[in-house]
């Protein structure tokens, strides 16, 4: 009904013109606004992460709230479990369900180009294709370059496949146009959840470093999965686990390990004319290895620890994204670390084929996949830091 | 057979499960309501009240001893045990580094509740949190647990407690048993025949809404008095706040309350003011209102606020009714609107001019008016105006069982040797009457911590008795 009226103003204001255009919220936006209403008269949640006191500085939630906060909530789950208005009870208030739900929305809309934004709807698919296609293509070129999978041999030297340019440039142009497409969408979404009065620009520059120095803090050490009390979030029920954070860690920083394997190794290859392959001891392949392990590690446990989350918590339709990101990354650490230890051998071709194509199906669904999740958070917790930094406008009372 | 049986699901029982299974008794739960709701109205608490004479972890200053103590007497009139509430007091400066080690987590108050950082202790995550953690402990620690199971009676040989019949039929036999099971505020009948009818033909309770846990029925309670428990209390007396009037009928928990009385009027279905709205702080004086709207025609009552008053209270939980001007808000709510209109009116021209200050007792009052508004007194008259309707909503109701300092029932004077009561059950020994903030919680911890110790050493002297 509300939506209804919302959409007859809209109506009547695009007719008439000059009136404010009022977002219409959609069924899941309005059900954060909804939820949004019960906690705020509530606040039993405030302690556990950022979302609830940024909620305070509110008394109604528009769109641009509600995908703001949307995003800060990390699916922790503990304010599932401590709250009274939980289903059975008529409220039905399930904050990273409801939080899950409008999540996913925002990749979509704030996606660019905005078309491709409804991949992050058929995400299975998406990954499914992705994967498919970039393992045909490097089976195909090592076929066109070598005639066979099995060339021998080749003392470990890729470039003996793929020269070194060729795979620069492939991976360089979809890499450089997943940054893009991400920035541009993080842009899109900061836009809209910070009005330009409201994102500090007027504020003392050591108040903003403040605000960037507490987000970077944040998000390396995840801090709103330590459950506000450091025991950390939930999983399978109203116990406190560590577990999920610490493979969230061991997946984030085995990614930027492997990222920084490949950056170390790109400058030796232009600045210090080092080619691959490189020593088990060079600082590449140690980078490459213990990433590669933390990346195994991570994924594995956050598949673990998925398949025995509680149903509540966040979307249900959003585990295949979860769980095909989860495998995604899990079978590039496992496939780069067979080539590691196959690299000598008639295999390795073959490997280093299935590798490149694991690798290449993530940098191509970056943009449109459960990776963006990191992205937005950092903008929402930065938008935080900011925020908070800022007088509250509300005068509720105290004594 | 198992040692200890603890009736109930709530802070007190499983303050005293724990305390029991930590004296090294087998201990039983059985709890009314399914998983899922367990807990009682403790799911729906939100702090403890704490005692201490030096800031300590999350309270900041102090509370000693004699201001708790003059803070219950005030709330009370004087219909408390002063024994069993210094006993209650005390406990609670001690108790929190035992309950962290249960895994409740406190924190310090935030936003909505920075007026009582000096007296109450806050559970992060509130009370169901709480719970959960007890619950964990509990079971961690070997207490059984069974959910779905109401118990309807106590089979007792004199004083002496010998086992309780559920709602099934079973027959759970135990060397000891602390029972606390709760109030009797979601029973509708016994409300009924407790608040009977008043002088306008009206059955008051039947237009009460239960803030709490629909689970407490009393069934044991009544089963106790019948049984010849000395009782304590008046069955009219609860922890009742006006909450909006479209709270559901239970569990509608803290997000139900109308926190814009003292910024505004209050009027009756009549259109006629009834009392000072601006008598104290909110917190402090929100727990008679419930009563107050009790005592008016259809036990109902309108809080009237204009655009003034936006932001400065706590969101309500549900949208006010709004209206341009006070003839058309009248129309809105039902009230007869020339009566309404005019109250409003001669209110506005009682106010007298002062600095307003909502954070602190003002000197906005009105002049020559009855009832006088005496803080917070500002004209409403800046559209929109907006109404919530409000209606008595129970928390829990104090007609319990009379006990000692041991948590001991007590028969025709003589405590049980080995029965034993806690939290709303009992807490109208040390709360006769009104309330103030984690006060229920404090009852329930003390007591209950008191309750486990004594009924674990109860079972003990049976094993002894018996050997």
């Amino acid at each position: 009904m509300q939506q209804l009226e919302a959409l007859t103003r809209e109506a009547s204001a695009l007719a008439g013109g000059g009136y404010p255009v009022i977002p219409i919220l959609s069924a899941n936006e309005a059900e954060v606004g909804r939820q949004m209403q019960i906690c705020n008269a509530c606040r039993y949640c405030e302690g556990f992460c950022a979302v609830f006191p940024a909620m305070t500085r509110r008394l109604e939630f528009g769109k641009a709230d509600i995908h703001y906060l949307a995003n800060l909530c990390h699916s922790c789950g503990a304010c599932l479990h401590a709250c009274q208005y939980a289903p059975p009870h008529e409220f039905a208030v399930n904050v990273p369900q409801a939080m899950a739900r409008v999540r996913i929305d925002t990749y979509a809309e704030y996606a660019w180009p905005g078309a491709l934004g409804s991949l992050y709807k058929r995400n299975g698919l998406t990954l499914v294709l992705a994967t498919a296609l970039a393992l045909v293509l490097f089976l195909v070129l090592t076929m066109a370059a070598r005639g066979t999978l099995f060339p021998g041999p080749l003392a470990g030297n890729f470039y003996a496949i793929f020269p070194h340019n060729m795979l620069a440039l492939m991976f360089g142009v979809v890499f450089g146009f997943a940054v893009l497409a991400l920035g541009i969408g993080v842009a899109r979404f900061w836009r809209e959840v910070s009005p330009a009065s409201e994102t500090g620009r007027s504020q003392e520059p050591s108040l903003r470093r403040d605000a960037t120095v507490e987000v970077v803090t944040d998000v390396l050490r995840l801090k709103y999965l330590d459950g506000g009390h450091g025991e950390g979030c939930n999983n399978a029920d109203d116990r406190f686990t560590l577990w999920r954070r610490r493979f969230h860690h061991f997946t984030f920083y085995g990614f930027m390990l492997c990222f920084a394997a490949t950056s170390v190794a790109t400058l030796y290859h232009y600045l210090l004319d080092l080619h691959a392959p490189y020593p088990l001891t060079s600082l590449p392949v140690i980078l490459g290895t213990s990433g590669g392990i933390g990346l195994v590690i991570g994924p594995v446990g956050l598949l673990w620890l998925n398949l025995r989350r509680d149903p509540a918590h966040g979307d249900l339709a959003q585990r295949p994204m979860d769980r095909g990101f989860i495998a995604l990354l899990l079978l590039i650490s496992l496939t780069g670390l067979a080539l590691l230890v196959w690299r000598d051998t008639g295999a390795m071709a073959l490997l280093l084929a299935i590798h490149l194509g694991v690798v290449m199906a993530l940098f191509l669904t970056l943009p449109y996949g459960k990776f963006a999740h990191g992205i937005f958070r950092s903008a929402a917790l930065l938008k935080n830091a900011i925020e908070k930094r800022q007088p509250n406008r509300l005068q509720l009372g105290s004594e | 057979m198992v040692d200890v049986l603890v009736i109930g699901g709530g802070n007190a029982a499983l303050c005293a499960a724990l305390m029991a299974r930590e004296a090294g008794a087998s201990v039983l739960v059985v709890e009314a309501s399914p998983r899922e709701w367990r807990g009682g109205n403790s799911q729906h608490t939100r702090n403890l009240r704490c005692m201490h004479d030096a800031p300590q972890d999350v309270l900041i200053d102090a509370y000693p001893e004699e201001e708790y103590w003059q803070d219950l007497l005030k709330v009370t009139g004087g219909i408390t045990d002063e024994h069993l509430a210094r006993l209650t007091i005390r406990a609670s400066s001690t108790c929190r580094d035992w309950m962290r080690r249960h895994g409740v987590h406190f924190q310090p108050p935030l936003s909505g509740a920075l007026h009582v950082a000096r007296t109450n202790a806050f559970f992060m995550g509130g009370g169901k949190a709480l719970v959960n953690a007890y619950f964990r402990s509990a079971e961690k620690l070997g207490v059984q647990v069974r959910y779905d199971t109401p118990v309807v009676s106590v089979e007792l040989d004199g004083d002496r407690f010998v086992a309780v019949r559920t709602t099934k039929g079973e027959r759970i036999e135990a060397k000891s048993c602390v029972l606390a099971a709760g109030g009797f505020e979601s029973n509708r009948e016994w409300l009924r025949e407790a608040w009977g009818q008043n002088e306008r033909g009206e059955w008051p309770s039947d237009n009460f809404l239960i803030r709490g846990t629909r689970f407490n029925e009393g069934m044991l309670l009544k089963h106790m008095i019948d049984a010849g428990a000395d009782s304590i209390g008046d069955p009219t007396q609860a922890h009742m706040v006006a909450i909006d009037a479209r709270a559901p009928l239970y569990d509608g928990g803290i997000c139900t309350r109308i926190d814009c009385v003292s910024l505004g009027v209050v009027v009756n279905r009549e259109g006629q003011r009834f009392y000072d709205e601006g008598e104290d702080f909110w917190p402090k004086c929100y727990a008679i209102w419930g009563r107050l709207v009790a005592q008016q025609p259809g036990q109902i009552g309108y809080s009237i606020i204009d655009q003034k008053a936006i932001g400065r209270f706590m969101p309500p939980v549900f949208p006010g009714t709004t209206a341009n001007t006070l003839a058309e808000l009248a129309r809105k709510l039902g009230l007869p609107e020339q009566a309404f209109v005019k109250t409003v009116e001669d209110y506005n021209a009682a106010c007298r001019p002062g600095s307003f200050d909502h954070t602190a007792l003002d000197d906005c009052a009105t002049s020559g008016l009855a009832p006088a508004k005496t803080h917070w007194a500002r004209p409403i008259n800046t559209a929109p105006f907006y109404g919530y309707t409000l209606k008595p909503g129970v928390t829990f109701t104090y007609l319990g069982l009379k006990v000692n300092d041991r948590a001991a029932v007590h028969f025709g004077g003589r405590p049980s040797p080995n029965l034993f009561v806690a939290g709303e059950m009992m807490a109208g020994n040390v709360l006769g009457k009104g309330y103030t903030a984690g006060v229920g919680m404090a009852i329930g911890t003390a007591f209950g911590r008191i309750a486990g110790t004594q009924a674990a050493a109860a079972a003990r002297k049976v094993e002894h008795a018996t050997a």
